[in-house]
């Protein structure tokens, strides 16, 4: 038999600071981070291609380190500090890896694009990818559907060239 | 300034939304007071609903109202209402129309809450009894009552010609076998939503994805009575489609329904589960019987098709034109039969029909060399067609030799082993294939609207869709290159029902047939500033026609004769006008089109790795060569190639959606277990362009790339692995367990 | 997802208690499987116990000479650990075979052998499922089951268990460390997944309301003449058909030990100690590997569409001792 589920779903309040800002906010406690974005905060950059870690679109920067915000609860990352595609430039200036996305036509429809540019960054932080054959590895947890990977890899690269050279 | 943009890589226009998270695709919309949708989909693949039960989603706080078929809106009785402008031939499905369950994951309730979460927990508290009926799913049992459909929905199969039983009896070399491919769902990256924005006063704007922002308009006109003024449709970006968004998909239905009921804003989103519920690529299995000389001259191609289609619409694609579009044979025979089945109607896919037709033929031709003892290639320049047999014309353009020679070149061809497992690297055995695709280069009735004002900036619109293929970046190199303007100066607007029409964004035909509008509509543009120009008593141009001029870096001028250059600008200002306006409607030159067989084509080189013990298998290299016509932006176009065979690769290789027979439902409804290419299944792709003039195709003579990516890279990894392993793999996709 | 209450604890004791005092109550780590399987209505916990927040987040040495992982490392820290990469290459290989970097960031060592599995009917709510809903069915048996076992199945369940990392720790002996109302106790990886009997809807021999706390590597590390072999379908970014975790002692061209243990074709890593044996004292060399490798899938069983899993493993353990026997690293 199935028990009475029914039940409200309680709020909690959690400090986040978002793109460099930080907010009070009040959340139910199913909201995934994604959500929260895209439907509380209207950051809508982030994408969400499938909400089950199964694509990469939803990637985002959680103190650095990229994660798959679908998979993520809103009320776990209190205190977190959150990086999404709106935060990645500066003001008016583009990221390098922003601009290279556009130089390399790196995308199509531009839905994976967001995950991809924030994997990007999350690779360079993490400073494992070695050869070719890692980078393609270490990005395949961004599926584009269009298959823009050729022109992802070649920005990636150049990247990692920039950090080895700076 | 240099002004000529068409041929020049250009950065795409919308790059910058798209890197920064700003492009707004149809689930992204701000709207205020907005509410979501969960819609709830059958368990089964056939029966009836014997009972909903919501009261318990109902008594959640914030829930707004659960839809069924019970309590559904009056909805629009006739079938004509519910087609659209890409409904096959037969009976469209209508959500929520009744008790009647027709295919597993039917839409059958839509649930409407306050926030997406509450929407999606009260989903779990309807229950749904049903009455079951044995389904019929399984295509290999009802191959028995394939039947050829009464009316096609493409065109039907050319008449045979010539006797090809008694010559392919006669030949001296003889294939015969059949080739298979599985259902193949589109996922794109962006599921199918929809915002509905309730105005207020009866009126609703709709985001929606779509490949045609009319199509969802003339569905939502035909469905709920709307009046054309009381809907309008945008879709400015679209997250990749693929020919999902070529038909409205229930989201919008639910969405539209919803909003006009409860008269509230209202967002559905489907999930990836749902992006299973509805069309897919058709599974085939295809019969070849090729017969050849000893020399292997081709002599008699019989090519039948049985496809799997729902029991309310017969889809057909052209799968069997394409050894009439590629090949001379005097004797051919084709024939595309449909098995109905208790699912949803397929939808067109990526290059549809070509990719099904060009990867069966493109092995079986391959069998065909290795049984003549030819070079793939060599055969395929044996039996070369001059001729687009489907129709008995000529070619507009077909430069497919260059193709070989080029392709073959860069790969490196001519080293090439002709006998299976002959070249190995320690465990892997190293494979090389090619194969030849076709598409065609339609052009479709399209209208575009421009305006220049006076600042010198043109705004130029059509109702036509940019979903990845760079529509907006084309049209506005287009523009700015026919009127001389800075790229910055120009911009492009689609993705809107209100805009001029345009066909649905499919089939290639975009570049051609909107490239060719806007290209219309700024030489109207031209003609009314030589107007002035003549107006103004400017002696130089007296009695000149546009074709004499020259628009380049904001200027107008005589050809060659640069000391006649006027100002665009000044001109408009000397005579007082705040801006020229022009809207036309570009029509293809249909008869003498018809005259020519029109095309575009590949050829394909493909390397492969193949674990020799374990069957994995790596395409380490693809040489692709295209002959699309003029490529109107190299950057943008590579890209489309490289998608194009990325999808090649999946295909061959990975995508595979499992109809468990015993439920009737596709049970790999994930991305996770639906394999689609990931980066670290994509090495190296060289794109080659050869050059191909064309004036018949379109007046801008570009064929479109869209699909002439795909059509040949199965095929040519098929061969591949059979020239690694000397297995003849004749069923995709090509897993490890069929290649160790 | 369905409502559910939210606490976070503090302190391991508190953790359980507060996932003992609720009615289904469940913790909750990195919940990249927890949360999936609550989104597609799988799983109904309707108390969640936050654990990120306990301090089990760090990897030391034990007096033993081994390593202990705290249950909270993220698979991605632990496979890029200074003394995990040097010592246990052979868990940094496996755990970076699995996932997606972005699901490695947020993935536990805890949650990762919790994680469940991956049969298209355990997935999909519509089907019958003996580990979904205890007595209605396997759906799977009758129907696609490429991604189930050949080894070790019943006639109730045909799951594998889709971790990679559970597989390297399985060669490695590694033992869990948990803790529960009744105390702390540590179980042996062996023992700690179960096989689906009679009872598929238990994956483990973990008792109710018990955490796990660390994982503790024993001082053998086979860091010289280690393979992860994964095969799947596609390059990256998909479960394991059949991998194989293998590790060898040499001394010269002698064998000294063998570990095996294999992932997808069972309900848990699969080792057979009395088969790693035959190698003892054995020469390193093709035949003896088949021999191993044949006494591995003595007894397998496939079904419609995993027939191949068989020969697939049998020539997999062949090839990962083959390049064990010659890494060294
Ligand atoms: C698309 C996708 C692909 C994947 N591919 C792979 C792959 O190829 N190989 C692979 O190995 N894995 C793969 N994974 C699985 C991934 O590794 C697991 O989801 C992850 O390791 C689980 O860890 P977690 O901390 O997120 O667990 P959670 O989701 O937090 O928890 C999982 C379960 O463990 C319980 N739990 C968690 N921590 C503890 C604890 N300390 N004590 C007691 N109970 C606990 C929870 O209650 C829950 O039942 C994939 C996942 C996804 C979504
Ligand atoms: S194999 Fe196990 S998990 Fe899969 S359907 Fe059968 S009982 Fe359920
Ligand atoms: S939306 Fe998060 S991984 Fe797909
Ligand atoms: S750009 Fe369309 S999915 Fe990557």
């Amino acid at each position: 038999m199935e028990k009475n589920t029914i039940a409200p779903i309680s709020k909690e309040k959690v400090t986040l600071t978002i793109n460099g800002k930080e907010q009070q906010l009040e959340v139910e406690v199913w909201t995934s981070l994604l959500d929260l974005l895209r439907e509380q905060l209207h950051l809508t950059g982030t994408k969400k291609g499938c909400d089950h870690g199964q694509c990469g679109a939803c990637t985002i920067l959680l103190d650095g380190k990229r994660i798959n915000s679908c998979l993520s609860l809103a009320v776990m990352h209190d205190g977190a500090d959150i990086t999404t595609i709106e935060g990645i430039a500066n003001g008016e200036e583009l990221h390098p890896v922003q601009q290279a996305f556009i130089e390399h036509d790196a995308f199509q429809c531009g839905y994976c694009t967001s995950g991809q540019i924030c994997s990007t960054i999350g690779l360079l932080n993490e400073g494992k990818a070695k050869t070719l054959d890692d980078i393609r590895d270490l990005m395949s947890g961004n599926i584009c559907r269009c298959g823009a990977y050729s022109n992802i890899i070649k920005v990636v690269q150049e990247a990692l060239e920039r950090s080895r050279t700076a | 300034m240099a002004t000529d943009f068409i041929g020049k890589p250009s950065k795409r226009v919308d790059g910058l939304k798209k890197v920064t998270g700003q492009a707004r695709y149809a689930g992204e919309f701000e709207v205020p007071e907005l509410t979501h949708g969960v819609v709830i989909n059958s368990s089964i693949a056939r029966g009836k609903i014997k009972s909903i039960d919501s009261s318990k989603a109902l008594q959640l706080e914030g829930v707004l109202q659960v839809f069924t078929h019970e309590n559904r809106p009056k909805l629009a009785w006739f079938d004509k209402s519910y087609s659209d402008m890409d409904s096959p031939p037969g009976s469209p499905f209508r959500p929520l129309y009744n008790e009647k369950v027709q295919f597993n994951m039917q839409p059958i309730a839509l649930v409407v809450a306050e926030t997406p979460e509450l929407a999606q927990y009260a989903a779990t508290q309807v229950k749904v009894e049903y009455e079951t009926e044995p389904h019929e799913t399984n295509f290999d049992s009802q191959l028995k009552s394939a039947y050829v459909p009464e009316e096609f929905n493409s065109t039907p199969p050319p008449e045979p010609w010539g006797e090809s039983e008694e010559q392919f009896k006669k030949a001296a070399i003889q294939l015969k076998e059949e080739y298979f491919h599985p259902s193949q769902h589109h996922n794109p990256m962006e599921m199918h939503a929809s915002t509905v924005h309730w105005e207020g006063d009866g009126r609703i704007t709709v985001y929606d994805k779509i490949q045609g922002a009319l199509n969802s308009q003339k569905y939502l006109m035909g469905v709920f009575g709307l009046a054309k003024e009381e809907v309008r449709v945008l879709s400015p970006f679209v997250g990749g489609a693929f020919g999902s968004g070529l038909r409205p998909q229930y989201q919008l239905f639910m969405a539209t329904m919803a909003a006009l009921e409860l008269k509230r804003s209202v967002r559905v989103m489907l999930s990836r589960t749902q992006m299973f519920s509805f069309g897919h690529r058709p599974k085939t299995l295809q019969r070849f019987s090729i017969g050849a000389s000893a020399e292997g001259k081709l002599q008699s191609i019989i090519h039948e098709t049985y496809a799997e289609t729902s029991k309310f619409e017969d889809f057909q694609e052209d799968v069997v034109i394409w050894p009439a579009v590629l090949y001379k044979c005097d004797n051919v025979k084709l024939s595309h039969q449909l098995v109905g089945l208790d699912e949803y109607t397929p939808l067109d896919v990526r290059a549809p029909g070509g990719t099904t037709g060009i990867f069966a033929l493109e092995c079986a031709m391959d069998e065909v060399a290795y049984k003549a003892g030819l070079d793939p290639l060599e055969f395929r320049k044996k039996n070369y067609s001059e001729m687009d047999q489907t129709k008995k014309v000529p070619f507009s353009s077909k430069e497919l030799m260059e193709c070989y020679r080029q392709g073959a070149e860069k790969f490196g061809w001519q080293n090439r082993k002709q006998e299976p497992r002959s070249m190995r690297e320690g465990h892997q055995l190293v494979g090389w294939g090619m194969a030849q695709g076709a598409w065609e280069a339609n052009q479709k009735p399209a209208n575009a609207k421009a305006i220049l004002s006076v600042d010198g900036k043109l705004k130029v619109s059509s109702a036509t869709a940019d979903i990845g293929t760079g529509t907006y970046t084309i049209m506005t190199q287009i523009a700015a290159d026919t009127l001389g303007l800075p790229l910055e100066d120009v911009s492009f607007k689609l993705g809107d029902s209100s805009l001029p029409e345009a066909p649905l964004e499919g089939g290639s035909a975009t570049a051609s047939s909107v490239g060719s509008a806007v290209k219309a509509v700024c030489q109207k543009i031209q003609e009314q500033l030589l107007e002035l120009v003549k107006k103004q008593g400017n002696t130089d141009f007296a009695g000149k026609e546009v074709e004499e001029l020259d628009f380049k870096d904001g200027q107008m001028s005589l050809k060659d004769q640069p000391a006649t250059a006027v100002s665009i600008t000044e001109l408009m200002a000397q005579n007082k006008e705040d801006q020229l306006q022009a809207e036309i409607s570009a029509e293809p030159a249909k008869e003498e089109q018809k005259k020519w067989g029109r095309y575009s084509h590949s050829a394909t080189f493909v390397e492969v790795k193949v674990d020799e013990e374990l069957g994995t298998i790596k395409v380490t290299r693809v040489v692709s060569a295209i002959a699309g016509g003029r490529i109107l932006n190299p950057k943008t176009a590579r890209s489309q190639i490289l998608g194009g065979v990325v999808w090649g690769i999946g295909m061959a290789m990975e995508e595979y959606s499992v109809m468990d027979n015993q439920y009737g439902r596709f049970i790999n409804h994930n991305l996770a277990e639906y394999h689609v290419p990931v980066n670290a299944d994509v090495q190296e792709i060289d794109v080659i362009f050869v050059e191909e003039k064309d004036d018949v195709v379109n007046p801008i003579g570009a064929k479109g790339l869209g699909e002439i990516g795909i059509v040949s890279v199965a095929p040519a990894i098929a061969n591949a692995v059979f020239h690694a392993t000397g297995k003849r793999v004749r069923a995709l996709p090509i897993t490890l367990d069929k290649t160790m | 997802m369905r409502s559910f209450s939210y606490t976070r604890a503090q302190d391991v004791k508190k953790a359980v208690s507060e996932v003992s005092s609720h009615e289904d109550a469940k913790f909750i780590a990195g919940g990249t499987n927890l949360l999936d399987l609550m989104k597609y209505d799988i799983m109904k916990p309707r108390h969640l116990v936050d654990i990120t927040r306990l301090e089990m987040k760090s990897i030391e040495e034990t007096e033993g000479g081994g390593l202990r992982l705290d249950a909270l490392v993220s698979n991605a820290d632990t496979a890029y650990h200074p003394l995990v990469e040097e010592r246990y290459p052979l868990l940094s290989h496996a755990i970076l075979a699995g996932a997606t970097a972005q699901l490695r960031n947020k993935a536990t060592d805890g949650g990762n052998l919790l994680q469940r599995t991956r049969c298209y009917y355990f997935y999909d709510t519509t089907t019958l499922c003996n580990k979904r809903e205890p007595g209605t069915g396997c759906s799977a048996i009758t129907g696609y089951n490429r991604n189930h076992a050949i080894l070790g199945h019943s006639q109730h369940c045909i799951a594998t268990h889709p971790s990679d990392m559970a597989v390297a720790l399985a060669a490695l002996e590694a033992t869990i460390q948990v803790s529960g109302p009744e105390g702390e106790r540590s179980i042996p990886i062996a023992d700690f997944h179960r096989l689906p009997g009679d009872k598929p809807e238990k994956d483990t021999n973990l008792a109710e309301n018990e955490i796990v706390t660390a994982i503790e590597l024993p001082k053998k590390g086979f860091a010289r003449h280690y393979t992860y072999l994964k095969n799947r379908d596609r390059a990256s970014f998909a479960f394991a058909l059949v991998s194989v975790a293998a590790a060898l002692e040499l001394d010269g061209d002698t064998i000294q030990e063998a570990r095996i243990a294999l992932g997808g074709v069972a309900h848990k890593p699969w080792r057979k100690p009395e088969a790693e044996a035959l190698l003892q004292g054995k020469e390193v060399s093709r035949e003896h590997f088949q021999q191993v490798a044949d006494a591995y899938l003595e007894g397998a069983e496939g079904f419609q569409y995993n027939e191949f899993k068989i020969e697939l493993a049998r020539r997999s353990i062949v090839r990962a001792l083959m390049q064990a026997a010659k890494t060294d690293q």
